[in-house]
Protein backbone atom coordinates (compact mmCIF):
# COMPACT_ATOMS: atom_id res chain seq x y z
CA UNK A 1 0.00 0.00 0.00
CA UNK A 2 2.11 2.45 -1.17
CA UNK A 3 -0.18 5.54 -0.72
CA UNK A 4 -0.04 4.45 3.35
CA UNK A 5 3.88 4.57 2.93
CA UNK A 6 3.90 8.36 1.19
CA UNK A 7 1.36 9.34 4.20
CA UNK A 8 3.66 7.65 6.40
CA UNK A 9 6.59 9.69 5.08
CA UNK A 10 4.55 13.30 4.96
CA UNK A 11 3.71 12.61 8.70
CA UNK A 12 6.94 11.43 9.98
CA UNK A 13 8.04 14.95 8.25
CA UNK A 14 5.53 16.85 9.83
CA UNK A 15 5.52 15.35 13.34
CA UNK A 16 1.82 14.58 12.66
CA UNK A 17 0.71 10.75 13.05
CA UNK A 18 -3.06 11.57 12.71
CA UNK A 19 -2.10 12.03 8.65
CA UNK A 20 -2.11 7.83 8.73
CA UNK A 21 -5.87 7.53 9.40
CA UNK A 22 -7.02 9.53 6.67
CA UNK A 23 -5.26 7.01 3.97
CA UNK A 24 -7.55 4.18 5.23
CA UNK A 25 -11.27 4.45 4.01
CA UNK A 26 -12.43 1.67 7.37
CA UNK A 27 -10.21 4.16 9.86
CA UNK A 28 -11.97 7.35 8.67
CA UNK A 29 -15.71 6.00 8.80
CA UNK A 30 -14.98 4.59 12.06
CA UNK A 31 -13.06 7.67 13.17
CA UNK A 32 -10.11 5.68 14.74
CA UNK A 33 -7.05 7.52 14.22
CA UNK A 34 -3.92 7.82 15.98
CA UNK A 35 -2.38 10.56 18.26
CA UNK A 36 1.44 11.39 19.29
CA UNK A 37 0.03 14.20 21.77
CA UNK A 38 1.76 12.88 25.06
CA UNK A 39 5.13 11.45 23.49
CA UNK A 40 3.16 8.18 23.77
CA UNK A 41 1.15 7.06 20.29
CA UNK A 42 -2.19 6.49 21.35
CA UNK A 43 -5.25 5.33 18.94
CA UNK A 44 -8.69 6.76 19.45
CA UNK A 45 -11.72 5.75 18.41
CA UNK A 46 -14.29 8.66 18.77
CA UNK A 47 -17.44 7.98 20.75
CA UNK A 48 -19.99 7.66 18.06
CA UNK A 49 -23.77 6.55 17.81
CA UNK A 50 -22.88 3.79 15.29
CA UNK A 51 -20.59 2.10 17.61
CA UNK A 52 -23.24 0.79 19.93
CA UNK A 53 -23.85 -3.04 20.00
CA UNK A 54 -25.84 -2.88 22.89
CA UNK A 55 -28.44 -0.20 23.18
CA UNK A 56 -30.19 -1.19 26.72
CA UNK A 57 -26.42 -1.24 28.61
CA UNK A 58 -25.75 0.84 26.55
CA UNK A 59 -22.23 -0.26 25.67
CA UNK A 60 -19.58 -0.19 22.25
CA UNK A 61 -19.74 -3.04 20.10
CA UNK A 62 -17.10 -5.63 20.82
CA UNK A 63 -16.57 -5.79 16.73
CA UNK A 64 -15.65 -2.17 16.71
CA UNK A 65 -12.95 -3.00 20.03
CA UNK A 66 -11.01 -5.73 17.82
CA UNK A 67 -10.92 -3.38 15.38
CA UNK A 68 -9.64 -0.14 16.96
CA UNK A 69 -6.82 -2.80 18.51
CA UNK A 70 -6.07 -4.22 15.39
CA UNK A 71 -5.64 -0.77 14.40
CA UNK A 72 -3.44 1.05 16.92
CA UNK A 73 -1.05 -2.09 16.35
CA UNK A 74 -1.09 -1.04 13.02
CA UNK A 75 -0.28 2.47 14.08
CA UNK A 76 2.05 1.23 16.16
CA UNK A 77 3.98 -0.74 13.65
CA UNK A 78 4.44 2.05 11.11
CA UNK A 79 5.12 4.39 13.20
CA UNK A 80 7.43 3.33 15.73
CA UNK A 81 9.26 0.25 14.25
CA UNK A 82 11.05 0.60 11.09
CA UNK A 83 8.74 -1.24 8.50
CA UNK A 84 9.13 -1.19 4.69
CA UNK A 85 5.97 -2.87 4.20
CA UNK A 86 2.48 -1.76 5.67
CA UNK A 87 1.89 -4.91 8.34
CA UNK A 88 -0.27 -7.93 7.32
CA UNK A 89 -2.16 -9.32 10.01
CA UNK A 90 -2.33 -12.66 10.26
CA UNK A 91 -4.36 -13.13 13.21
CA UNK A 92 -5.58 -11.38 16.66
CA UNK A 93 -6.80 -12.54 19.78
CA UNK A 94 -9.22 -10.14 21.75
CA UNK A 95 -10.32 -10.50 25.12
CA UNK A 96 -13.13 -8.91 26.51
CA UNK A 97 -12.74 -7.74 30.19
CA UNK A 98 -15.55 -4.91 30.88
CA UNK A 99 -18.22 -3.55 28.95
CA UNK A 100 -17.56 -0.51 26.92
CA UNK A 101 -19.32 2.85 27.99
CA UNK A 102 -20.59 5.16 25.08
CA UNK A 103 -17.66 7.30 25.27
CA UNK A 104 -14.17 7.56 23.27
CA UNK A 105 -11.91 4.33 23.37
CA UNK A 106 -8.04 4.35 23.32
CA UNK A 107 -5.58 2.46 22.91
CA UNK A 108 -1.94 1.92 23.04
CA UNK A 109 0.06 -1.32 21.58
CA UNK A 110 3.39 -2.43 22.10
CA UNK A 111 6.04 -5.39 20.24
CA UNK A 112 6.18 -8.15 22.21
CA UNK A 113 8.61 -9.96 20.28
CA UNK A 114 9.37 -8.54 16.88
CA UNK A 115 10.75 -11.03 14.13
CA UNK A 116 11.96 -11.18 11.06
CA UNK A 117 9.20 -11.24 8.97
CA UNK A 118 6.95 -11.84 12.15
CA UNK A 119 6.07 -9.85 14.65
CA UNK A 120 3.81 -9.97 18.04
CA UNK A 121 1.95 -7.13 19.22
CA UNK A 122 0.24 -6.34 22.82
CA UNK A 123 -2.54 -3.78 22.45
CA UNK A 124 -4.54 -2.62 25.23
CA UNK A 125 -7.96 -0.69 25.01
CA UNK A 126 -9.28 1.40 27.84
CA UNK A 127 -11.80 4.57 28.37
CA UNK A 128 -11.16 7.22 30.65
CA UNK A 129 -9.29 5.12 33.51
CA UNK A 130 -6.37 3.04 32.12
CA UNK A 131 -5.88 0.91 35.07
CA UNK A 132 -9.48 0.00 34.07
CA UNK A 133 -9.05 -1.85 30.52
CA UNK A 134 -12.02 -2.74 28.71
CA UNK A 135 -10.20 -5.12 26.04
CA UNK A 136 -7.15 -6.18 25.05
CA UNK A 137 -5.66 -8.31 22.29
CA UNK A 138 -2.35 -10.09 21.11
CA UNK A 139 -2.19 -9.91 17.16
CA UNK A 140 1.15 -11.10 14.63
CA UNK A 141 1.70 -9.47 11.78
CA UNK A 142 3.96 -10.45 8.55
CA UNK A 143 6.44 -7.51 8.09
CA UNK A 144 8.14 -8.72 5.37
CA UNK A 145 6.82 -8.07 1.80
CA UNK A 146 6.56 -11.04 -0.64
CA UNK A 147 8.91 -10.23 -2.74
CA UNK A 148 12.23 -10.26 -1.57
CA UNK A 149 10.83 -13.23 1.10
CA UNK A 150 12.40 -16.10 0.91
CA UNK A 151 11.10 -19.46 -1.36
CA UNK A 152 7.93 -20.56 1.09
CA UNK A 153 9.07 -23.98 2.80
CA UNK B 1 -42.50 -20.60 12.74
CA UNK B 2 -41.03 -20.81 9.54
CA UNK B 3 -37.88 -20.14 7.82
CA UNK B 4 -38.01 -16.91 6.87
CA UNK B 5 -40.16 -15.56 9.63
CA UNK B 6 -37.45 -17.05 11.72
CA UNK B 7 -34.82 -15.11 9.57
CA UNK B 8 -36.48 -11.69 9.46
CA UNK B 9 -36.57 -12.40 13.74
CA UNK B 10 -33.20 -12.68 13.74
CA UNK B 11 -32.11 -10.00 11.48
CA UNK B 12 -34.64 -7.67 13.67
CA UNK B 13 -32.64 -8.63 16.75
CA UNK B 14 -29.09 -9.51 15.10
CA UNK B 15 -28.46 -6.33 13.05
CA UNK B 16 -31.44 -3.86 12.72
CA UNK B 17 -31.39 -3.09 16.61
CA UNK B 18 -28.07 -3.06 16.61
CA UNK B 19 -26.53 -0.14 15.56
CA UNK B 20 -22.92 -1.08 14.67
CA UNK B 21 -24.61 -4.26 12.99
CA UNK B 22 -26.94 -1.58 10.75
CA UNK B 23 -24.54 0.63 10.05
CA UNK B 24 -22.15 -2.47 8.41
CA UNK B 25 -25.14 -3.57 7.02
CA UNK B 26 -25.45 -7.19 8.13
CA UNK B 27 -28.01 -9.16 6.60
CA UNK B 28 -28.92 -12.11 8.68
CA UNK B 29 -29.52 -15.58 5.68
CA UNK B 30 -29.27 -18.52 7.86
CA UNK B 31 -31.05 -19.42 11.57
CA UNK B 32 -31.51 -22.74 13.07
CA UNK B 33 -30.32 -24.44 15.90
CA UNK B 34 -26.69 -23.76 16.59
CA UNK B 35 -26.48 -21.95 13.47
CA UNK B 36 -26.45 -18.36 12.08
CA UNK B 37 -24.98 -17.02 8.89
CA UNK B 38 -24.73 -13.40 7.79
CA UNK B 39 -23.76 -11.25 4.44
CA UNK B 40 -21.76 -8.49 4.13
CA UNK B 41 -21.64 -6.27 1.22
CA UNK B 42 -18.31 -4.92 -0.13
CA UNK B 43 -18.36 -1.17 0.09
CA UNK B 44 -15.87 1.78 0.07
CA UNK B 45 -16.02 2.59 3.45
CA UNK B 46 -14.73 -0.54 5.04
CA UNK B 47 -11.47 -0.38 2.81
CA UNK B 48 -8.54 -1.11 4.93
CA UNK B 49 -5.94 -0.68 1.52
CA UNK B 50 -7.85 2.38 -1.03
CA UNK B 51 -5.28 0.21 -3.77
CA UNK B 52 -6.37 -2.87 -3.79
CA UNK B 53 -9.80 -2.37 -2.58
CA UNK B 54 -9.56 -5.46 0.11
CA UNK B 55 -11.79 -4.72 2.97
CA UNK B 56 -10.14 -3.71 6.66
CA UNK B 57 -10.00 -6.24 9.20
CA UNK B 58 -12.22 -4.95 11.07
CA UNK B 59 -15.37 -4.73 9.48
CA UNK B 60 -14.97 -8.92 9.45
CA UNK B 61 -14.19 -9.10 13.18
CA UNK B 62 -17.58 -7.02 13.65
CA UNK B 63 -19.41 -9.44 11.66
CA UNK B 64 -18.03 -12.60 12.96
CA UNK B 65 -18.40 -11.31 16.50
CA UNK B 66 -22.40 -11.16 15.82
CA UNK B 67 -22.38 -13.99 13.85
CA UNK B 68 -20.82 -16.40 16.55
CA UNK B 69 -23.28 -14.11 18.94
CA UNK B 70 -26.44 -14.81 17.17
CA UNK B 71 -25.56 -18.77 17.18
CA UNK B 72 -24.89 -18.89 20.78
CA UNK B 73 -28.62 -17.17 20.58
CA UNK B 74 -29.80 -19.85 18.48
CA UNK B 75 -29.08 -22.38 21.06
CA UNK B 76 -30.70 -20.68 24.50
CA UNK B 77 -33.74 -22.44 26.33
CA UNK B 78 -35.08 -18.75 27.37
CA UNK B 79 -33.91 -15.40 26.06
CA UNK B 80 -31.08 -14.42 28.40
CA UNK B 81 -28.42 -11.74 28.21
CA UNK B 82 -24.91 -12.52 27.15
CA UNK B 83 -21.57 -10.97 26.18
CA UNK B 84 -18.05 -12.13 24.14
CA UNK B 85 -15.87 -13.23 26.44
CA UNK B 86 -13.37 -13.60 23.92
CA UNK B 87 -12.56 -13.89 19.65
CA UNK B 88 -9.83 -15.13 18.19
CA UNK B 89 -9.66 -14.14 14.35
CA UNK B 90 -6.98 -15.99 11.71
CA UNK B 91 -6.94 -13.69 8.09
CA UNK B 92 -6.34 -16.71 6.12
CA UNK B 93 -6.19 -14.50 2.79
CA UNK B 94 -7.49 -11.24 1.62
CA UNK B 95 -11.04 -10.91 1.13
CA UNK B 96 -11.91 -10.19 -2.93
CA UNK B 97 -12.80 -6.53 -3.36
CA UNK B 98 -16.15 -5.97 -4.64
CA UNK B 99 -17.42 -9.08 -3.65
CA UNK B 100 -20.10 -9.84 -0.93
CA UNK B 101 -18.91 -11.61 2.03
CA UNK B 102 -20.45 -14.36 4.17
CA UNK B 103 -19.82 -15.89 7.70
CA UNK B 104 -21.04 -18.81 9.21
CA UNK B 105 -21.01 -19.55 12.56
CA UNK B 106 -21.57 -22.72 14.82
CA UNK B 107 -22.38 -22.99 18.82
CA UNK B 108 -21.14 -26.47 18.81
CA UNK B 109 -20.63 -26.25 23.27
CA UNK B 110 -23.26 -24.60 25.30
CA UNK B 111 -23.19 -24.62 29.20
CA UNK B 112 -24.49 -22.67 32.20
CA UNK B 113 -21.73 -20.06 31.99
CA UNK B 114 -19.79 -20.67 28.93
CA UNK B 115 -20.95 -21.02 25.18
CA UNK B 116 -18.55 -22.09 22.68
CA UNK B 117 -18.35 -20.93 19.02
CA UNK B 118 -16.21 -20.99 15.69
CA UNK B 119 -17.26 -19.38 12.48
CA UNK B 120 -15.97 -19.05 8.60
CA UNK B 121 -16.08 -16.12 6.71
CA UNK B 122 -16.12 -16.55 2.38
CA UNK B 123 -16.92 -15.63 -0.56
CA UNK B 124 -19.60 -18.05 -1.33
CA UNK B 125 -17.07 -21.29 -0.65
CA UNK B 126 -16.97 -22.48 2.17
CA UNK B 127 -14.12 -24.61 1.96
CA UNK B 128 -12.14 -21.78 0.69
CA UNK B 129 -12.08 -19.25 3.46
CA UNK B 130 -11.04 -15.66 3.86
CA UNK B 131 -11.06 -15.80 7.86
CA UNK B 132 -11.76 -18.57 10.61
CA UNK B 133 -12.52 -17.71 13.99
CA UNK B 134 -12.88 -19.02 17.48
CA UNK B 135 -15.25 -17.32 20.00
CA UNK B 136 -16.40 -17.75 23.76
CA UNK B 137 -19.16 -16.21 25.52
CA UNK B 138 -20.65 -15.29 28.98
CA UNK B 139 -23.86 -16.35 29.43
CA UNK B 140 -26.10 -14.55 32.15
CA UNK B 141 -24.46 -11.25 31.86
CA UNK B 142 -25.84 -7.82 32.39
CA UNK B 143 -28.90 -6.48 30.52
CA UNK B 144 -31.76 -7.07 28.40
CA UNK B 145 -32.03 -10.67 27.06
CA UNK B 146 -30.22 -10.42 23.22
CA UNK B 147 -32.67 -13.33 21.85
CA UNK B 148 -36.06 -12.97 19.94
CA UNK B 149 -38.74 -14.72 21.85
CA UNK B 150 -39.00 -17.98 19.57
CA UNK B 151 -42.71 -18.91 18.39
CA UNK B 152 -41.67 -22.41 18.96
CA UNK B 153 -39.10 -24.63 20.80
CA UNK B 154 -36.61 -24.68 18.12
Amino acid sequence: MSALLERLAEARKEGNVARLAEAIPYARWMQIAPENGTGELLTRMRFHPELIGNTFLPAIHGGTLGAMLEMAAIFHLLWETETETVPKIVNITVDYLRSARPVDVIACAKVTKQGRRMVNVFAEAWQEDRSRPVATANAHFLVKSDADAPPSL
Amino acid sequence: MDKDARIALFQQWFSDNIPHSKALGLKVIGASRGFASMQLEWREELVGNPETGVLAGGPLTAMLDGCCGMSVATMLKAPEPFATLDLRIDYVRPAEPGKPVIAEAECYRITRSVAFTRAFAHHGDAKDPIAAAAGTFMLGTKGKPTRPPLGDKS
